[in-house]
């Protein structure tokens, strides 16, 4: 357990675990800003292939993330479409990553939880002359609740993945090395008790994470 | 009012953090796919901060298997690579893709496996006869199956000795896992099983349980580590200068006393060569 202390405290340690959550605080953000409000659309709005939209961020909640991880690979490779950006092996990668395997998520349950209100509050604001913008801001306030756990789940599954990340961040040490790759990496070292203090770790934070989250909201 | 602000300003907190993440590697950095057995053994963590204090050159170290460090060279996502299969290497350099191949070090592969062995190989040095012994036994053996260096050292040994592996013992004795060096040793340990490493995986790995080393000293089991550099001609090399400046830094007085310098529990895991290539 010595060796696992010792390896907690080290600036490398430290710059693993703010890696870990400065992508996956990214990734989820930018899933809420794009996924909120698409859903929230496809629960309010009427138009030609929106049950189609429906049905794919629903399927797309169980994308395989090693399948986008690979995918994304082949798009950012300097031989690829998205060469010139020369993104790949860096954490803006990794964010892009996880941002397209949360988008579904909190899409997907952002309209499950704004379709209710809506049959509920629609008419009124309809009557009320407010526009559907307005409409999804009213209707988002309303669900916060649930709102909160989709962003909460977006994150849980952004901090606790590794396939993905893996392929396209690399695991370059010091660089795009992060909790779930530094994981990986101790236990094919065999360093076993040193993973395993890593994931509690991991556990530790993303329980932190969410409750503090959660609280907060609650408290407000 | 409160409630409309608070989105706002987590927003921007957010924006704070993407901004960071955003952050592009530091200009004069390259990236060298390398194998699992240089980059986890420590050798690179403990020889890259001189080379870096030295150019201001970091080096982004990819630990892949040699096949999968070729292929990310190959599709221009490297700049350089460090490996470990003569014969991957010179299909590489044959295909145009590489060029300028020089030897930086050496080690020996060792064949492991559990001290109270079936097929009693221990103390032997010939390994294409231990690998006989294994199969005529069906004692377990893991593969690593990833297509690295040791895995196709292990292959061109089981050819040698003239047995098809996963047609004498697939799914059954012979378990080939599709994983690193530590998987396999780590598979190895819970299975009772034999497996083929690199010395230097072998020295560094720490969840060595019951196995042991039982063959060693073949000339067959030599493991020599090559960096090659791209092919302008054929890649987009932009940085190609920092490319070459480190390895012409690795097969210089300075690199090659800094690999042999490493040492895990007191023993030296890579002889430099570059003076007299193996």
């Amino acid at each position: 357990m010595g060796d696992v202390w010792a390896a907690l405290g080290t600036v490398e340690f430290e710059h693993i675990v703010g890696l870990s959550l400065t992508v996956s605080f990214c990734a989820t953000a930018i899933a809420a800003v794009v996924g909120l409000p698409c859903g929230a659309a496809l629960a309010i709005c009427r138009f030609p292939g929106r049950r189609l939209l429906v049905l794919l961020a629903n399927a797309f909640l169980g994308l395989p993330p090693v399948v986008v991880g690979l995918a994304l690979y082949l798009m950012l490779s300097r031989s690829g479409p998205l060469g010139a950006l020369a993104l790949l092996f860096t954490p803006s990668a990794m964010v892009i990553a996880q941002a397209l395997l949360a988008a579904p998520i909190i899409t997907a349950l952002a309209h499950r939880a704004i379709e209710e209100p809506w049959q509920e509050y629609g008419g009124a604001l309809r009557v009320d002359g407010a526009t559907r913008l307005r409409s999804i801001r009213m209707l988002l306030a309303i669900a916060r609740r649930s709102v909160v756990t989709a962003v909460l789940a977006d994150f849980g599954r952004t901090i606790s993945e590794v396939g993905a990340v893996l392929i396209v961040g690399g695991n370059i040490a010091g660089y795009t090395r992060i909790m779930t790759t530094a994981i990986v990496l101790k236990t094919s070292e065999g360093e076993l008790g040193l993973a395993l203090g890593f994931g509690l770790v991991l556990i530790g934070i993303s329980i932190a994470v969410s409750t503090s989250a959660f609280v907060l909201w609650e408290r407000r | 009012m409160k409630l409309r602000k608070l989105p706002l300003r987590l927003f921007f907190l957010l924006l704070g953090h993407a901004t960071i993440a955003a952050e592009q590697p530091a200009p004069q950095s390259i990236i060298l796919a390398s194998t699992t057995s240089v980059e986890n053994s420590g050798l690179l963590a403990h020889i890259l901060p001189a080379f870096t204090k030295e150019t201001g050159i970091t080096v982004h170290v990819l630990a892949q298997g040699t096949g999968q460090a070729l292929q990310t060279a190959a599709r221009d996502d490297a700049d350089l690579v460090l490996v470990h299969d003569p014969e991957a290497e010179q299909k590489f350099i044959a295909a145009g893709d590489g060029i300028d191949r020089q030897q930086i070090a050496w080690n020996d592969f060792i064949a492991v496996g559990p001290r109270a062995e079936p097929a009693h190989i221990a103390g032997t040095h010939d390994a294409v006869a231990a690998l006989k012994l294994i199969a005529s036994a069906q004692a377990p053996f893991v593969s690593r199956g990833d297509k690295s260096g040791t895995d196709a050292l292990e292959h061109r040994l089981w050819h040698a000795a003239e047995i098809d592996p996963a047609k004498a013992g697939g799914g059954s004795w012979y378990r080939d896992i599709g994983g690193g060096m530590g998987a396999a040793l780590n598979a190895a340990q819970a299975m009772n099983a034999y497996t083929i490493s690199d010395r230097g995986s072998w020295l560094s790995f720490a969840n060595k349980g019951d196995l042991t080393v039982l063959v060693e000293g073949d000339p067959l089991l030599l493991n020599r580590y090559d960096v090659i550099l791209l092919n302008p001609t054929k890649h987009l090399v932009p940085k190609q200068a920092l490319a070459e400046q480190f390895a012409q830094w690795l097969v210089s007085a300075e690199g090659q006393t800094a690999i042999g310098a490493y040492k895990v529990q007191g023993e030296q895991l890579f002889h430099p060569s570059a003076a007299a290539p193996k």
